[in-house]
């Protein structure tokens, strides 16, 4: 819609990963963000949920339990469409590679969980383009629990899927979350085309494939910053 | 007649047991929408109707903060649709959808085809936003208050002495001087609402001619619709009908601002 018509040639490059919380996926990126910053390379690194703007209402919504799935999901991709109108695609249009630490598919996946209609939410974010690369980090749903669990974090009421009525304690609630939200992954693998990553690996190891396939995909010398003095 | 979801609607609602009416009057400001709900309101009300009267940007959840976005004039334009829209989803999950299972009459001053018309004049494609507007329910009648630019203008000036930015477009760059962006902004919303009326199938009104004139024609296209509802309540005669929870619903009605 509005600005960003696929027809529009746009030079920069996205690169999109996707997991369970727990899976490493925020570390990976991390290190691509460090890899390619080191080469001079134009990067900018953005993630999901972090708009100062809707940041407001979300935690104000959050905090009273205001929202339903329609609004939750309504008010993500507010905040999303915020980042993605003023950073994200201005940015791809300038020849950055962007980097971001969870896409559209996140939403896809949650707002379906919660009965949202699948058509609805992809044409809701039928204005942001789909990434060139999308990495999927895949763990079996205990390891990235246990990850996440282990040290028995305060999970937030909508973290937790509290809002779901699965469970009343948030722990049991939040496995019952995540397994949905992985079924939900495991749909949308094949249909977005996700370059899946067996994150039970090292990091490095991991690391080492995200770089080789990033390196082959992409021409990275022409991203280089022209005005390096 | 049982209520449709404008398109694929939104989960957990039932739409079985929503048997109040909705009422929606479009228009733009200085059409008298406000004034002819106000009317209504006290007609329906005095033939013992439940009544309600719901406007946009006045949700729990947003409405505050969208109006302070509004005045920085600081939203890209997918952002502030989608803000409209969760504030509009808002509103028709915790008001308009309670009062209907109440059997309330739900006047809506405006509803979601002004907020279509202005999301597709600002470039914003016209699929897109009937997806993004298909939670809503479809309501039970629309009636379009028309009224000439020309008339828009003075009623505007007479009760605001200066014309609104954005019922204005001056958003949209049409043109420096805020009148002939007026008019130009007002053409192209019209054109809109032309192309919807006869998408949506709603309803007419010439709303040049004085309140009165207006509201005596509205008051009679909506006993037609009353008439359903005596009907309905003839057929569900042994049933008892559900209680109407005024007290609930006193502290969400809104004045007409």
């Amino acid at each position: 819609m509005h600005n960003s018509s696929p027809q529009i040639d746009v030079q920069g490059k996205l690169i999109a990963v996707e997991g369970l919380d727990g899976s490493g996926k925020s570390t990976q990126i991390y290190l691509v963000k460090r890899w390619l910053e080191m080469q001079g390379i134009k990067v900018f690194f953005t993630e999901w949920n972090s708009s100062d703007l809707v940041k407001k209402v979300t935690s104000k919504g959050k905090k009273k339990q205001l929202l339903t799935p329609t609004t939750f999901s309504l008010i993500h991709c507010t905040d999303f469409a915020d980042r993605y109108e003023r950073q994200i695609w201005p940015l791809l249009r300038a020849g950055y590679i962007v980097l971001a630490d969870r896409y559209k598919y996140t939403a896809f996946a949650r707002d379906t969980v919660r009965g949202c209609s699948q058509k609805w939410v992809t044409r809701l974010y039928g204005f942001a383009k789909e990434p060139d690369i999308t990495f999927f980090f895949k763990v079996p749903l205990n390891t990235a629990l246990e990850r996440i669990l282990s040290g028995r974090p305060q999970l937030k009421y909508f973290e937790a899927g509290m809002d779901l009525g699965l469970s009343s304690d948030p722990y049991e609630s939040f496995k019952l979350f995540q397994a949905r939200i992985l079924q939900q992954y495991a749909a949308l693998e094949q249909q977005y085309h996700f370059h899946v990553i067996n994150a039970t690996r090292s990091v490095e190891e991991q690391q080492r494939e995200v770089r080789e396939i990033m390196s082959s995909r992409l021409d990275l010398p022409a991203f280089k910053k022209r005005n390096v003095s | 007649m049982s209520k449709r979801f404008f398109g694929e609607g939104m989960p957990d609602i039932d739409l079985s047991d929503l048997h109040g009416k909705l009422i929606v009057i479009e228009g733009a400001d200085g059409s008298g929408r406000s004034t002819q709900i106000e009317i209504l309101k006290d007609w329906l009300e005095r033939r013992g109707h439940a009544t309600i009267s719901v406007g946009l940007n006045r949700s729990a959840l947003v409405g505050r903060q969208l109006q302070r976005a509004k005045e920085g004039n600081i939203l890209s334009p997918t952002t502030r649709s989608l803000f409209y829209a969760a504030d509009f989803a808002d509103q028709l999950e915790n008001t308009i959808i309670p009062s209907l299972r109440a059997g309330f009459l739900v006047l809506a001053d405006r509803y979601i085809y002004t907020l279509m018309a202005r999301d597709i004049v600002r470039g914003a494609e016209r699929e897109w936003v009937e997806s993004l507007y298909g939670i809503a329910i479809a309501p039970d009648a629309v009636f379009y208050l028309r009224v000439t630019p020309r008339v828009l203008v003075e009623r505007n000036f007479e009760k605001k002495v200066q014309l609104d930015y954005w019922e204005s477009g001056m958003d949209i760059g049409l043109s420096r001087d805020m009148l002939e962006s007026f008019f130009k902004y007002q053409k192209l919303i019209q054109n809109e609402f032309q192309l919807m009326q006869k998408r949506y199938g709603f309803e007419d009104i010439n709303g040049n001619r004085s309140p009165r004139v207006i509201a005596r024609e509205l008051q009679t296209r909506i006993e037609l619709l009353l008439e359903d509802v005596l009907q309905q309540d003839k057929e569900n005669q042994v049933m008892a009908p559900a209680p109407v929870p005024v007290a609930a619903f006193q502290g969400s009605v809104v004045a007409n601002a």
